[in-house]
């Protein structure tokens, strides 16, 4: 297997907090990851540096076949090169429909004038219908997307990440808020997602991680502090120390 | 499958029937043209003065000007304290050619009685002087390189507010200025741009503006009630086709990303969207329906000066779109027409006086407060403004937004406020 993306040496500091520290990651194009940590671990500030939120003081990130540096990338520019991003807190476009809120994600040419000039055909619907389908939204279509519950908008925004067809997919905390039926759904998406795709999921939540059943990467302090099989992660001392063990 | 079907269906039908308040507005705006004219001096019964008539059309590019601040503030959240001055500068785009040829032809005229035929620089020579005296200079600026041809200077009705609208908002996105420094922003270049033009040396006479825009060159036969019509025809005129086209806008996808723009731009940046580059293509065609309005305002104005660029006539622009409920368009046109009516009837001196016994309200100092007043309730207890009267009408849903409304925010912030 490939490797999509390459993070090397990356740190990051905040007013002289280090937040990310000398952090190295990679994951292959067809992968699904769970990245864990305890509470201000640099999680989604990595998530932030990966997706061009933020600029990384030193490291390289490289990405795809061609190795693209992403750092000289804008956020727009690194989402068009296949990168989403589902953000912690559900951000969806609450004015708008399901439909408007998936449209938009669809993927279709950026540039104002395509935009403009942009009519959906019927493929560009059924599509739309098909995700509504996956994400459980088929009769929300056509509510504001404001009037969804915390679960529905988390979910819409995973449909909006699939409208996306990203080959890198970065997932915040996906199960926040769910309930566990909805959560056994969400890691149906996400092993369904990862099988052509690479999937990164950042989760609080341990079971949640177990039923992913894939590799899981522990992060401390902006730095990796092991990696390998959830069982593997788990017996490990300092794991234990920093983060289970409280 | 049904709902692909039936939202397969909306890609079908015309604007005016997906929305039908497009349609409901042009058949207004059609109505109102038609009953002014019927009862104008100029081409009916005279009930209506030509000086109201001048007054309504000027209302109307108001409207038009009003419309381009909902689409860029209402729809994509760029809150511009500037867009009067790109309606001015369409005026004096226009003024100048107005002023240049209506002078041109007075001094050809007065040299046709000397015994030898007028040099080409007796003429020009005699035109500058008529046009700066009052500035004391006698020769043309460049800036007036171009005032002897209408065409350049129709262009330029678009071309001088577009270009400066796209390196103002060039610079300002690209460095991510947003929110209240924006407007800042804005006004200081409002500021800075009417300083420029109260100078004498600007080459646009000072304070002194541009004046004698309503009589057109070579057409002094045709009377002041015919040619107010003329104007009030091309502003109704020009107001509908703004309406359409800031209809089709804002109802397909692009509105959808404008509108998200407002709501959550760096949402809009992570789905891959160049942020930057939408509000740069707002901002510069607002910019120039700015201008266009301005072109059409001033020759009924008859005259234009730099306190019209003033900051404050930019602030008063925002006040009608708010009041009027900006985020829909027929709201900014409601608003404009409205609260410019009422000013002109407030500060014209029809209104009568309050007499409290001890203290006289006089409207024409008291508007302004009644005015301001007047936005911070609608503000505080009416955030969609006069417009949000028609959804009491039609019983328009609105998304849960826990109780917090849009607000004079983007709405997410308040959303965000809300669910704490
Ligand atoms: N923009 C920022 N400014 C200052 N400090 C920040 C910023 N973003 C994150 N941090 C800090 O960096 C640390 C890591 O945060 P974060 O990545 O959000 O952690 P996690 O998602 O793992 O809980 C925290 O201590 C946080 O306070
Ligand atoms: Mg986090």
């Amino acid at each position: 297997m490939s490797t999509l993306l390459e993070v090397s040496g990356v740190s990051v500091s905040f007013d002289g907090f280090k937040a990310i520290n000398n952090l190295s990651f990679q994951i292959g194009t067809q992968e699904l990851r769970a990245v864990i940590g305890p509470n201000g671990a640099g999680k989604t500030t990595f998530m932030d540096i990966i997706t061009g939120k933020t600029r990384p003081d030193e490291g390289r990130i490289s990405y795809g076949e061609k190795g693209l540096s992403l750092l000289s990338m804008s956020e727009s520019r690194i989402a068009q090169a296949g990168i989403g991003r589902k953000f912690q807190r559900p951000t969806v476009f609450e004015d708008q429909s399901v439909a408007d809120n998936l449209m938009m994600a669809l993927r279709k040419a950026r540039g104002p004038l395509s935009v403009l000039m942009f009519r959906p055909t019927a493929a560009d619907h059924g599509r739309i219908a098909e995700l509504a389908g996956e994400i459980g939204l088929s009769r929300k279509l056509h509510s504001k997307s404001g009037e969804l519950s915390h679960g529905q908008k988390q979910w819409l925004e995973i449909g909006m990440l699939l409208a996306q067809e990203p080959r890198l997919l970065l997932v915040d905390e996906p199960a926040a808020g769910m309930t566990p039926a909805e959560r056994e759904h969400t890691t149906d998406i996400l092993r369904e997602a990862a099988r052509t795709r690479a999937v990164v999921v950042v989760e609080h939540d341990m079971e949640f991680v177990r039923r992913l059943g894939c590799k899981v990467t522990v992060l401390h302090e902006g730095s990796v502090l092991a990696e390998g099989s959830i069982d593997h992660v788990t017996q490990n001392e300092r794991v234990i120390d920093v983060y289970l063990g409280r | 499958m049904s709902e692909t079907s039936l939202t397969g269906s909306h890609t079908r039908t015309p604007l005016a029937l997906r929305f039908p308040s497009v349609l409901i507005f042009l058949a207004v705006l059609g109505l109102f043209t038609l009953g002014v004219t019927i009862l104008s001096e100029g081409f009916g019964i005279g009930v209506i003065s030509t000086s109201f008539v001048k007054t309504l059309g000027k209302t109307l590019c108001l409207c038009l000007v009003a419309l381009a601040m909902d689409l860029v503030w209402g729809y994509c959240g760029i809150l511009s304290l500037g867009h009067m001055a790109f309606f001015g500068l369409g005026g004096y785009a226009i003024g100048m050619w107005l002023m240049y040829e209506r002078t041109r032809l007075i001094v050809v005229d007065s040299l046709v009685a000397s015994e030898l035929p007028p040099t080409a620089q007796e003429i020009s020579d005699g035109i500058a002087t008529q046009i700066f005296g009052v500035v004391g200079a006698s020769e043309f600026p460049p800036v007036w390189a171009f005032a002897h041809s209408l065409p350049i200077q129709l262009a330029f009705v678009v071309l001088i507010p577009g270009l400066f609208a796209l390196i103002f908002g060039w610079l300002a996105f690209r460095s991510r200025v947003t929110g209240v420094y924006l407007s800042i922003l804005t006004q200081a270049m409002t500021l800075a741009l009417s300083l420029y033009l109260f100078q004498n040396d600007s080459g646009l006479r000072g304070n002194n503006g541009l004046s004698g825009l309503q009589n057109l060159p070579s057409l002094d036969a045709v009377p002041q009630a015919t040619v107010s019509l003329w104007f009030f025809w091309g502003s109704a005129f020009a107001l509908g086709a703004g309406y359409l086209l800031c209809a089709w806008i804002v109802s397909g996808k692009f509105g959808s990303v404008i509108r998200a723009i407002r709501d959550d731009e760096a949402r809009v940046r992570f789905l891959g969207y160049p942020v930057d580059a939408f509000k740069l293509f707002i901002f510069t065609l607002t910019a120039v329906i700015a201008g266009i309005a301005g072109a059409l305002y001033y020759p009924q104005a008859g005259i234009i000066n730099p306190t019209e660029i003033a900051p404050i006539a930019s602030i008063y622009l925002a006040v009608w779109v708010a009041i009027g409920g900006r985020g829909r368009l027929y709201g900014a046109v409601i608003g404009a027409a409205f609260v410019s009516l009422l000013s002109t009837w407030f500060t014209g001196g029809q209104a009568p006086d309050i007499n409290l016994g001890f203290y006289t309200i006089q409207w024409v100092n008291w508007w302004t407060v009644l005015l301001g007043l007047s936005f911070v309730a609608v503000t505080l207890f009416a955030p969609k403004g006069l417009g949000g009267l028609v959804d009491l009408i039609v019983d328009r849903t609105s998304p849960n937004r826990h109780g917090a409304d849009l607000g004079p925010d983007p709405g997410a912030l308040r959303e965000k406020e809300a669910e704490k």
